[in-house]
This record gives C-alpha cells, structure tokens and sequence, in this order.
C-alpha cells in the first residue's frame, strides 16, 4: 500500500534527532566554523549519548552502522522500515543541526558506513566501537577512483601499504581509516580492496589539515603512507582478484552511503529553507500551497520551486534507503537521490542567501554557512556528474566503455 | 441459501476497495475489445464537430436526469480509510491489477489512437467505450452506489490517471472527464444528487460529463473565479465563461465553479441544456484529444438543488487541489512516455560513427529527465497517499503540482531536443507530449481524483 510520510514507527527519532541539532549542534555551529580544525569536544558527550541509544535499540539502528542490510523481519509480514530509513531521516535532522559537526561525530564517520557494508562479521566484531575515516581520492585522482596509486603488497601475513591520501574526512580525528588501494596496478578495478588502517601504525602520516570553503567543522586530513604494515586480516571483504565481480565489492559501500550524503544535503537545505520562510514570513511574504507561484509575490514563487525540488530529494532519499531496507538493488536509486539532493542543496542554500539579501550574507544569520556546507554535498561520495554518469549508464543500459 | 455465482469465492472473502474495478476489468480481458481495436487505427474521417470548427452553440439537452433522493440528506460517502504508518512504495495487488489492465488499453487501444485523435480533435468512440467498459467513470463511485469503490481511491485514481497518460494525455483526459464529475458527486454529493446522476453514471452508456474551472484570465487563479453565482429566491444565477472543458460540446452534466455573493466559493451542477449555457471549440495546443471548448454561462437558472458540496468554499478548494493531483499523474505517465521514446531512440540514431547516447551532454539529459521524472512521480504519490487515509495534503498537491509543472515541461522540452529536427515534426510522438505538458499548471479542473 503505497504511502510516503514519515513511517510512524521512526518519527519518535526523527523527532529526537531534530531535538539534538536545535539544542546541541546549532548553539555550537558557528563557533567551530569560525575555529577551524579545533576539537569540538561537545560531541563526546553526544556520541557517547548515540551509543547509548544503539545500544539500547532506540536508535532503530541509525547512523554509520546503520547501512548494514540485515534481515529483520518486516514490519507488517511485507514490507520493512529499517536501520537505512532511520539513518536518513536521522542524518537529515542532525545535519538541520550542523554537516560538518554531523561528519565529526566520533565513531558515526564514512569508514563506519564501509566496514558496516563490506565487512565479514569477524571483522565488525573486531571494529566495533573503532571510529573510521574513510581514506579513497589522491592528489591525482578524484571521481576517477579505479585509478588509484595507492598499493597494498602481501608480505607474510601482512599487507604494506604505500601513497599519499587526501581529504580524508575526520583523517586526524579518527581511530582508523579505511584506505582504499590496489593490490595490483595492472589488474584493474577489480585489484583495488579497502584496509583497515589503525592510526598509530608506524609508517602512516598525518600531513595537514584543509582549509576549506565550508563543514569547517570536520576536519580534512592528508594521510601518507610509507611501508606502513597492517595485518592481513585488515582487508574488508575478500583479497580474491575477482575481475567478474569487479569493482563490486569497494563500490558497494557508495550505494549505502550515497543516500546518507543525500540526507546531509536535504538537512542543510531544510535548515535554509524553514529560516528562510521564517524571514519572508516577517517581512510580509507569505507562501500560499494553493496558489500558482505566479500570482503570488517573485520570492514566494520561488521559495514554492524550491520546496517543490527540495521534497523531491527527499522522497528520492527515502525511496532508496526504504529499498535498501527491503533487499532491493538501489544503486541507480541512490544516485538519483544524490544527484537531486546534492544540486537542490546548492539551489536552495544559495537562492535563500539571494532571498534574504545582506542578513543572508552575513554571517549574523548562518544562511551564508549554510550556502557554504552544501557544496561539499555535491561533491564527495561522487560528484553531481558521476552520478549522473551512473543514472545514465542504468537508464540506457551502456557499459562504461560505450558511455564513458 | 445460495448466493449468486462467486467463482468459488468463499462468502467470508470480501472484495477490496479495487476489487470490485479488477472484476470489472476482467469483463474486459475476457471480451475480444482489444482484439477489435488494437490493431484497428481509427480512420481518417472528416469529423466536423464543433470542437473543430469553432462556432457557437447552445447545448443539447442531453438524457433526462429524473429527480430522485432527498435533498436534505448527505449522500453516501466512500468509507474510512486504513493508514498503517508505514513508508511503502508497494501498490496493493489489486491496484497493480488495475494498473495492468490500464496499460494494456493505454499499449494497444490509446497509442495507436493518439495521433490521428490529436489531428482530430476528438477520441474515437470506440476508444471511449473501451475506456467505460473498464470502468473508468465510476472507479470514484461507492460500491452502495453502484460504482467501484468501498473506500476513497485516490491513489488508485492517481496510478490510473498515470497509466493511462504514458497511451496518451488527450486521450486518457477525455477519458477520464467523466469520472471526474461522477467523483465528485460521490465525494460531495446528497442524497438528492446522487440519486438523480449517478445511476447515468453506473449504467451502460455512461454520459459524457465536464469539470469546468478554468476560465480564459491572464494570471488565472482558480481560488479567485471571474464566474458568479448570484443568489435568487428559489436557487442561484450563474455567470462566466469556463475554458478548456474536456467534451464540452458532448457533455450531459457540468460540474461549474463560481463565486457566491458571499465571496466564497462554491460548485454547481448545471445540466446541459440549460437555457442560457452554449458552448463553443477552444482547440488548443494539446490535449486536442479531448475536445476542448469553452462553456459561456450567460444568466443560466438553477434550483437550490444545484449546489455541489458546501458553500464556505471549502468544497470548491478541496475540489481545485484533487484536480491539479489528478494532473500532476497525468504529466507523470507522459513524461514516462518521452523517457520510454527517447531511451531506444538516443542508442540508435548515430552521430560522428556512434551512438548519439555515447556522448555526455545527450545520456546526461536523459538522466536528467529519469531524476526529474522520479521525483514527480514520489511527490504526486506522497500527496495521493495523504489524500486516501484522509489526511490534509494542501501542501503536498501544492509541490507536486510545482514540480510536474516545471519539470513535466521541461522533459517535454528535452524529449524533442534528444530527437532533434525528426522531433520536430510529426512523425515521432514527441512534438505532442511537447504541447500536451504546457497543460500541466494551466489546466484547472477536468480530471479528478
């Protein structure tokens, strides 16, 4: 039976979540844009609180972990609202609060989200509770990560890893990171597997920190690695150089994270829009749901048009973690959700800093902040035209060699 | 005590809400109807009609619609609505059966239909009888009344709406205009009301019937109708002209929006007939297929019998918001037709010694387009949804409206784009969801769900 509101069962979370970001993230938002690369120590006492609700299952298995596809049984003997629903619509409301201090919540990092989606159950067991960065582009190589240099050699029982990672996300911050690299250059996409690397493991360096244009919050670290060891037992999924299954195992991470990155994007762009209609609202604009945008005054128009995309990512968001939670194939779902998601939280935040004129460009409100958060949004975890390079591929049926 | 055959249906098992449209349906898979039509395209003849030649006319007095029912008692209502709070994008069976039969006739009977109905100004007959005989008038009707549905059908509306749109909108609005009146007698109808139409309606040869509120305004808002209904002792007195009625010329039963000297608004049932209403052709840049026509209401008289619903306006907005739903599934099912079209067509035609979809900035638009489409399609279903458990959806049909509108023409544009000069001209379809998606947004009324 087809309906799209909020499941019932998850609206005390969602509701919880919104909650969190009003009254912990937001009172300390611009304070760590301002201090960038600064601890925000805050968010121990919240992560500790999140573990605490994961571990009491009120969570509903949201978060990081959350993309893990397990087999519950359904909610009505059919259909399932699970831990990929609870983490969109959680991640949404905490990044209402704050992106970048949502991408520096200890042990809620992108590393969790692959070890959570590749991992053998021996290896989540072993990480339980490790706080992961992720570690995948390199200076010479951004969407095109099948590319990588990065080089992982057996010796022994262990692998030894050489290269140079950048914008590691929480890359300073973190216990580890999960290092993408290849087991041999010549094998192609299928060589490439991804390493749990624990920081502190001799040979590995963390070189600097990122100034960035936006989620000042979170730090952006460059990691080298110089014959740096980890034990064999540190590779996520299966060392087989399976050339069938291809980038599968590695790429399978982004068809779970990609809607969580759209839920970052719908958050942010929330968080413009209700201060924006807030600020129309006192300057005597109000937005009529009944009334064609053109009879009603140019920013109501407007803001109706974005509301309308902005819904529109949304249910994109919900519709592949909702197949996710239901065992269906999601990859072409969550691309278009980031791809709608990650162009709409540019439109939006950008377009209500417009609306609001100089209180939205000063940083008296945090519409400008915003406006900066969202960029990153439509970059990482694949940017708008890998995205639509992927929906495309699925639409068309073409192989990357036929639509490149 | 023996019941009337079931088909081995146990007296416990009871039909859904669709259940009772899937039997009707069936009477359809069973007859040779689509054998007849399918490959049947109508013939090229000359309809001189007025939808074509454009001249005035007052309407015909259709059937009589004989008085019956009180007028003081509320009508029956589809039942109350199930919500289980869960976030699903999973039809129900019988909705999924529904939806089969629709597509078949949308695949076999409609599509080879469209073009000469476009250039025709009119649908065939023999589409439109396909269209009865599957039920579509009374897909909104309550089962006691001799219709389909036990519970409210929005949602069921809105997927058939969608599929009957990817044969072709025109079509699938002429279609569906008279259930759009039937619904709404059975939404907001008394006892009176729907005594007196709605057996029409469930009978063999269901009347052709308009929702008229659209009228020719620049900047046109419904909410802000030029039409009057000025209050007199025994009834009301309406004047205006309405714009872009579906089958006007053929409608029995108007279904008219207008302002009450209270300021409010409110509807009106109006027969054709009436001394005072003529029609006229208002051929426009697409939806040919349905044959629109304005409707002028010049002093036309009706007794107090005639109001449709309250007279607070509530009734009237409610009515103007499960119209623009029922367009929004409308743009929803065309633009699946230019995704479905241009898909094959991008991998075929060559360029510089390849495919023209080996290039980024053509895969990309209908990429684009999928995205696009998608979200239209979450939007119209999340409001459709809220419609069927009852709920408040005014800002939902507001954004899906938004969204079908803009995005809805701009597939439509892309969908000639990708076929470039040949999607220019009529040889491939496109040129016509081009002109049939401006609709979405400017048409007020006609269909409703």
């Amino acid at each position: 039976m087809i309906s799209l509101d909020d499941p019932r069962k998850l609206v005390p979370l969602r509701d919880q979540a919104h909650q969190v970001a009003m009254n912990m993230l937001r009172p300390i938002s611009r304070k760590y844009d301002a201090a960038e690369h600064e601890y925000p120590k805050e968010l121990d006492l919240l992560a500790a609180m999140i573990d605490g609700l994961s571990e009491s299952g009120a969570s509903n298995g949201a978060g990081a972990g959350g993309v893990k596809r397990d087999e519950d049984t359904a909610d009505d003997g059919k259909v399932k609202n699970g831990t990929n629903l609870a983490s969109v619509l959680g991640i949404a409301e905490m990044c209402w609060g704050d992106v970048g201090l949502l991408l520096s919540l200890p042990r809620q990092g992108l590393g969790n989200s692959a070890i959570a989606s590749v991992a053998n159950a021996e290896q989540q067991k072993r990480f339980e509770g490790v706080w992961a960065g992720m570690a995948i582009t390199e200076p010479g190589t951004g969407s095109d990560s099948a590319n990588i240099s990065t080089t992982a050699v057996l010796d022994g029982d262990e692998y030894v890893i050489n290269g140079e990672k950048i914008f590691v996300t929480s890359g300073d911050r973190c216990d580890a990171v999960v290092v993408w690299a290849t087991l041999d250059r010549s094998a192609g996409r299928a060589a490439i597997k991804s390493f749990v690397v624990p920081k502190g493991t001799p040979g590995m360096t963390v070189e600097r920190l990122e100034h960035k244009l936006g989620i000042k919050a979170s730090d952006t670290a460059t990691i080298r690695f110089e014959d740096c060891r980890v034990p064999a037992e540190n590779l996520l999924g299966s060392p087989d150089i399976d050339t069938k299954a291809g980038f599968g195992g590695a790429m399978a991470t982004f068809d779970n994270t990609r809607p969580l990155v759209a839920a970052m994007a719908v958050g942010c762009a929330r968080a413009s829009l209700d201060l924006t209609r807030d600020l129309l609202e006192r300057a005597g604009v109000d937005i009529d749901y009944d009334r064609p945008g053109h009879v009603q005054s140019a920013a109501a128009a407007k803001y109706l048009q974005m509301e309308a995309d902005w819904e529109g990512a949304r249910l994109l968001m919900l519709q592949a973690a909702w197949m996710a939670d239901n065992g269906k194939p999601n990859s072409l779902e969550a691309s278009m959700a980031k791809a709608k998601a990650g162009r709409v939280g540019s439109d939006v935040t950008l377009s209500c800093v417009e609306l609001c004129g100089s209180v939205g460009y000063a940083e008296g409100e945090l519409l400008e902040k915003w406006a900066r958060d969202s960029k990153i949004l439509d970059i990482f975890e694949g940017t708008q035209q890998i995205q639509q390079l992927i929906v495309a591929r699925r639409v068309l049926g073409l192989t990357s060699a036929q639509l490149r | 005590m023996s019941a009337p055959s079931r088909h081995g249906v146990s007296s416990r098992d009871s039909r859904d809400p669709i259940g009772y449209a899937v039997a009707a349906m069936n009477k359809l898979a069973q007859s040779d109807l689509l054998d007849r039509l399918g490959i049947r395209r109508q013939t090229e003849k000359a309809v001189f009609t007025v939808t074509r030649s454009g001249f005035r006319t007052a309407t015909t007095a259709g059937r009589a619609f004989a008085r019956a029912g009180r007028r003081g008692r509320a009508g029956t209502r589809p039942g109350a609505p199930r919500s289980r709070g869960v976030f699903d994008l999973t039809p129900t069976e019988d909705e999924q059966m529904l939806v089969d039969v629709v597509t078949e006739l949308a695949t076999e009977v409609v599509r080879p239909a469209a073009a000469d109905a476009d250039a025709a100004c009119a649908t065939p007959d023999e589409v439109l009888r396909a269209g009865n005989e599957i039920g579509l008038p009374i897909l909104g009707v309550p089962e006691a009344l001799g219709g389909l549905s036990e519970e409210r059908t929005a949602m069921a509306g809105t997927l058939v709406a969608e599929a009957l749109a990817k044969g072709d909108l025109g079509i699938a609005v002429a279609a569906l205009a008279p259930g759009s009146v039937a619904t709404a007698l059975s939404l907001w109808g008394t006892d009176e009301q729907q005594a007196t139409y709605l057996p029409a309606f469930t009978g063999d040869e269901p009347p052709a019937a308009a929702l008229a509120l659209t009228e020719p305004a620049v900047l046109f808002d419904a909410l802000e109708p030029g039409t009057t209904a000025t209050r007199i002792d025994d009834g009301y007195v309406l004047d205006g002209v309405k714009s872009l009625v579906p089958r006007g010329a053929d409608a029995e039963l108007f279904v008219v929006g207008a302002r009450l000297d209270t300021g409010a608004n409110a509807l009106f049932l109006v027969e054709a007939g009436a001394d005072g209403l003529s029609v006229e052709a208002d051929p426009s840049m697409g939806v040919r297929a349905a044959s629109l026509t304005k409707v002028v209401l010049d002093g036309v008289r009706v007794d107090e019998g005639a109001l449709l619903g309250a007279d607070d306006g509530t009734t009237y907005a409610e009515c103007v918001r499960l119209s623009r739903l029922a367009w929004c599934a409308l743009a929803v099912g065309t633009g699946q037709a230019v995704l479905d079209y241009v898909t094959p067509y991008v991998k075929e035609r060559e360029a510089f010694g390849e495919p023209v979809a080996h290039r980024q900035s053509v895969a990309f638009m209908v990429a684009d387009i999928a995205i696009e489409l998608q979200a239209m399609r979450l939007l119209t279903y999340k409001a459709a949804g809220r419609v069927g458990a009852g709920k408040d959806a005014r800002r939902e049909i507001g954004l899906a409206r938004e969204l079908c509108a803009s995005k809805g023409m701009k597939i439509g544009l892309d969908g000639v784009q990708l076929l470039g000069g040949h999607g220019f001209v009529k040889e491939h379809p496109v040129e016509r969801w081009y002109r049939d998606l401006r609709a979405i947004g400017v048409m007020e009324g006609g269909v409703l769900v």
